[in-house]
Formats: structure tokens, sequence, C-alpha cells
């Protein structure tokens, strides 16, 4: 009697346990959900307020091509064109995504199907260490190494955006090639074995099979770095030169919503219009971080469709 | 093609995955357009012989192969053999259906493509031969263009099927090819590989008894990696000369 009565309360014991752990990963759930919110609340309505206290025209904002927060034009709407910065993001971006995608499918095809064990030995360990190396290494990398031979090359400063594409290139490139290694990982060995097995020579498995079956998984690898070159600040700050310019050639300064950013966040004064702009750089940044995550989403959703 | 000419010959086959001897010297012909089966518990061998012959056992590391393989009186592990060329004379079908994760079309077109073939039409044509060849033309004839793997395991088997047949092989190795699938889908199958017995020298292993003795002609019994005994298959099945082909046989029949 005694016995059983024991297990019982042990039961419910276990029940008041688990219901604890439940209620404690609630909590935390909510706190980071509650953290997510209020980040988001706070940068879109200071953003926001550009347009609704300040009066800037959307249009203007996105479309304008001078930069001179604090001074007004000759219609005396502020000067606070964000195209320079806008175009200066995209033009990094995609050009060390361009860059860094050859590379990094080239370094996952070698890795899995060509030679896994020096792979596994020499290339992998390498690529892990460059994943963790802060950015401003690289920024300073680039600024005493890419800057100073870019200038002997083309002429100029050697800031621009040549050099932030070269920066944020080796950047990415290990990101990438990590996930475009996973892509290649995740292709079952029969859809080789199959090519194989009907006289497709090994190039044309890989280029055939592996690559198309792991599409889905390289254009999210591609994805993933072009989300983090957008997002880089500090090294791209430190070599594209900070000319808030529409850029028109890539070896001239230029700058990029997040150089912008770094560079002007304390030379500004809360609730002032050279404030809210700021925020308003940072809304259209979180607005992209956004889309790039929709992205990688539906992509994955498109491939697992196809299977 | 004379008929008492050996397609496929092989000759005191050793194999070894590094130093564990899976195959301890199987001397055994093939005739052209009959079915073999090739039966024995899990692990005899059976797989690892089928590869042998289509230099499948390359791909994997370690592995030693002794003895001769030869394919219409040439050896196939000499070194002067191409084997993509010698994989286009001899297909295989697995035991999971394993089809692209492309379209049907796409599918059946790949050995086609792979070798070159740019003719859309030809390719549209054999593609539709192909898939009518291994009976699944009625099923996908309006899917053609979607994913091969929203089929079900029986109409994937076939597409695969089709792949091989599109790239006209003259020998399909088959292993277990119904082993993953039910007894309606392993019937369209059996059926489908007796009428293509014409064109095909086919090379099966089966698990299935009574599969074994419907379609092929003759069968070769392994155990533990040796050859215990070949012959018609009816006089293996009525009549087998060792003990061990007996107790194995009857053993499955129950
Ligand atoms: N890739 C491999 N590496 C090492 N040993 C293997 C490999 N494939 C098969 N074997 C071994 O070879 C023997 C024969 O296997 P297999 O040919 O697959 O038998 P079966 O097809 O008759 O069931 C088994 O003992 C198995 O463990
Ligand atoms: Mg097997």
């Amino acid at each position: 009697m005694e016995e059983t009565q024991s297990k019982f309360t042990q039961k419910s014991q276990k029940r008041k346990f688990e219901q604890f752990g439940r209620t404690i990963s609630f909590i935390c759930i909510a706190f980071i959900v509650l953290v997510v919110l209020s980040i988001l609340y706070f940068v879109i309505s200071k953003g926001l307020s550009t347009f609704t206290t300040d009066g800037v025209s959307v249009i203007d904002f996105l479309f304008g091509n001078t930069w001179r927060p604090g001074e007004v034009g000759e219609n005396g709407a502020p000067l606070v064109g964000a195209l320079p910065m806008i175009l200066g993001s995209f033009y990094v971006t995609l050009l060390s995504a361009v860059l860094a995608t050859p590379f990094a499918i080239a370094a996952a095809i070698y890795m899995i199907e060509i030679s896994p064990k020096n792979g596994k030995k020499i290339l992998q360990p390498v690529i892990e260490l460059l994943v963790g190396i802060p950015s401003v290494v690289y920024g300073f990398i680039g600024l005493t190494v890419i800057v100073p031979f870019i200038r002997n090359i083309f002429g100029g400063t050697g800031f621009g955006i040549l050099s932030a594409t070269m920066v944020l290139f080796v950047m990415i490139l290990p990101t990438v090639t990590s996930m475009a290694v996973d892509a290649l990982n995740a292709v079952p060995r029969h859809y080789r074995e199959a090519s194989l097995a009907m006289g497709g020579t090994r190039w044309q498995t890989i280029y055939k099979v592996v690559l198309r079956a792991a599409t889905p998984g390289l254009l999210t690898a591609v994805v993933f770095g072009m989300a983090r070159a957008f997002g880089e600040a500090l090294a791209v700050q430190m070599v594209i030169g900070n000319a808030a310019l529409v850029p028109t050639d890539l070896i001239t300064p230029a700058s990029t919503l997040t150089s912008i950013l770094t560079m002007s966040m304390g030379n500004t004064v809360m609730g002032t219009l050279e404030n809210n702009v700021l925020w308003s750089l940072a809304t259209i940044l979180l607005v992209m971080a956004l889309f790039f995550n929709i992205l990688t989403r539906w992509i994955g959703k498109k491939g697992a469709m196809k299977k | 093609m004379v008929t008492n000419e050996k397609i496929i010959e092989t000759n005191d086959v050793h194999l070894y995955y590094g130093k564990n001897e899976a195959l301890k010297g199987i001397t055994l012909d093939f005739n052209p357009n009959e079915i073999t089966a090739l039966i024995g518990p899990s692990g005899c061998g059976k797989s690892t012989y089928l590869r042998t012959l289509n230099r499948m056992n390359d791909l994997i590391q370690d592995v030693t192969i002794t003895g001769q393989v030869k394919y219409k009186g040439k050896d196939i592990y000499s070194p002067k053999m191409d084997t993509v060329e010698l994989r286009k004379k001899i297909g295989m079908v697995f035991q999971q259906p394993n089809p692209f994760p492309f379209s049907v079309f796409d599918n059946v077109a790949y050995g086609l493509r792979i070798s070159g073939m740019k003719d859309k039409q030809k390719i549209q044509h054999i593609v539709e031969e192909s898939l009518k060849k291994a009976a699944v033309w009625d099923d996908v004839k309006d899917k053609l263009h979607d994913s091969a793997l929203a089929l079900s395991g029986g109409q994937q088997q076939r597409v695969c099927i089709a792949r091989v047949i599109a790239i006209e092989p003259e020998i399909i190795l088959l292993d277990e090819p119904t082993s993953a699938l039910d007894p309606v889908s392993s019937g369209k199958i059996e059926n489908m590989l007796l009428e293509l017995k014409e064109n095909y020298t086919m090379i099966m292993v089966t698990h299935n008894m009574q599969q074994a003795s419907r379609i092929s002609d003759n069968t070769a019994f392994f155990l533990q990696g040796h050859l215990i005994e070949h012959g018609k298959t009816r006089q293996i099945f009525t009549n087998p000369t060792q003990q061990e082909t007996e107790d194995y046989i009857s053993g499955r029949f129950g």
C-alpha cells in the first residue's frame, strides 16, 4: 500500500517537473519573441519618423542621390537621398556573391566528389578557421593589402567598391563553401550510382546529376552569403572610402548602408532628422534581412516540393 | 547471333573487400537472350557478383578482384577497357527505385543526352518507346514533365528500367528489382521482363523463389561466396544435385 502510494507521488512529481520545464522554455521563447518584436518596432517606428515627423517623401529618400543630412536643397527639402548607399550595398553584395559562388562550388565539388580525403583533412579545417575570423581582421587586411594593391593597379585612392567586393568575397567564401558542401553531401549516393551505372562519366555525373539535385541547397548557400555581405559593416567601412556618392565606377570611394550607419551613428543627436534618417537606413537593412530570410525559406520549400 | 555463344563468361572470380573474401572463385557463363536468376541467402555475395559484371565495384575503395570477366570475349578488367562504354552496354537496375529528382522525361532521356544526342524528336521518340517497353507509358504519359519522385514505387522502378532500356544495352543487371514493391507491381515488372527477354540478356538477383521459378531460364545458387550449383531453372527447382540447394529452396517454399 505504502509502496504504491510512493509510486503515485513520484509520478506526479515527474509531471510537476515536466510542467516546470515547459513553463521555463515557454517563458524563454516568449522573451525572445518580445525582444525581436521590440527591436522591430523600435527600428521601424524611428525609421518611419523621417517621413512622418520630418516630412521627407519616401521617393526622395529612396531615389534621391544627394546625401547631405542637415542641409536642404533648392526646393527646401532636406538632402537625404539614400540611393548612393542603397546602390553601394547592392553592388558589393551582388559582385561578391557572383565572385564567391564559382569558387565555393568548385571547392565543394573538390571536397565531396573529387578528393574527400584531402577535403576533410585540409580544406575543412581551413574553412572552419576562416569562418571564425572576426570581420575587423578582414577589414584590416583589406586596408593594408587590397587597397594599396588596387591603388597600384588602377590608380586613385584604392578605396571603393572593388576593394569592398574583394574583402567581402574572402569573408563570405567560407560560409558559402561550407553550406555548398552540405548541399552536395545531402545528395543521396544512389543518384551518383545510377548515373555512373548508365555510362555517365564522373564529370557528367557531377555536372548533370549532383549539381542539379543540389541546386536548391546551393542557391540557399549563395543567398546566405549575400545576406552576410549585405549586412557586413566594419570590414566594408574600412575599405570602401565612405563617400556618399552614387557609384559610377568600382575604384572611386563609395559607401553602403552599413558603412554610413557606423560612420555617422555617434555624430547625431536623438530625435533630429540627421538621426532619424539613419534609422531609416537601418529599416532598409532590416527589410532586406527579412527578404533574404524569406528567400531562403522559399527556395527550401521549392526544393522540397520537387522531391 | 549464334545462340550457343556466351555473352558473359566469368572464370574463377574472387573478390575481396579489404581482407574479407566475398566471392570465392565463381565460374559462370550467360547465354544471350535468357534470364538468369541469382539466388541465395542474404550476404552470400549475389549483389557483389552482379556488380563485378559492370565494374560497379570499382567505386568502392579497397576492393581487389582476381580471375576473369569477359563480355563478348573481351576481358572487361583489362586496362584497355572503357568502363563508360561498358556500362552503356551493361545496364543496371537497383534494389531501391532510384530515379533522379528530375521529371520522368528527363530521367529517361538522361542516358541519351549524356551520350551526346541532341535531336529533340529522336529523344522524344526513344523516351516514349522505352516507357512503353517498360510497361509504364500508360501510367506516366500525362505526367512526363512531373517529378519522377512523385510516382509510386512500382512506377518509379519501371521508369528506372525504361531509363536503362533507352540507351539500348545488351545486358540488364537487376538487383532484387521488386523486393521493395507490392505484389501487384512486382507482377507487372515480371511480365515486362519476360517481354524484354527477346531483345536483352538479363541477370537478376532475387530473394523470391516463386519469381525465380516463374521467369528465369537459368538459376545459380550462391552460398557464402561460393557458387554451389547452376543450371536450367526447372532442373534446379525440381531436381537439385546439391543438398544445400535443396535445403534452401525447400526452406523457402516452406
Ligand atoms: N561495400 C562493401 N564493403 C565491405 N563489405 C561488403 C560491401 N558490400 C558487401 N560486403 C560484404 O560482402 C558480402 C556479400 O554481400 P552482398 O554481395 O551484398 O550479398 P547479397 O547481395 O547476396 O545479400 C557480405 O558479407 C557483405 O557484408
Ligand atoms: Mg544484395
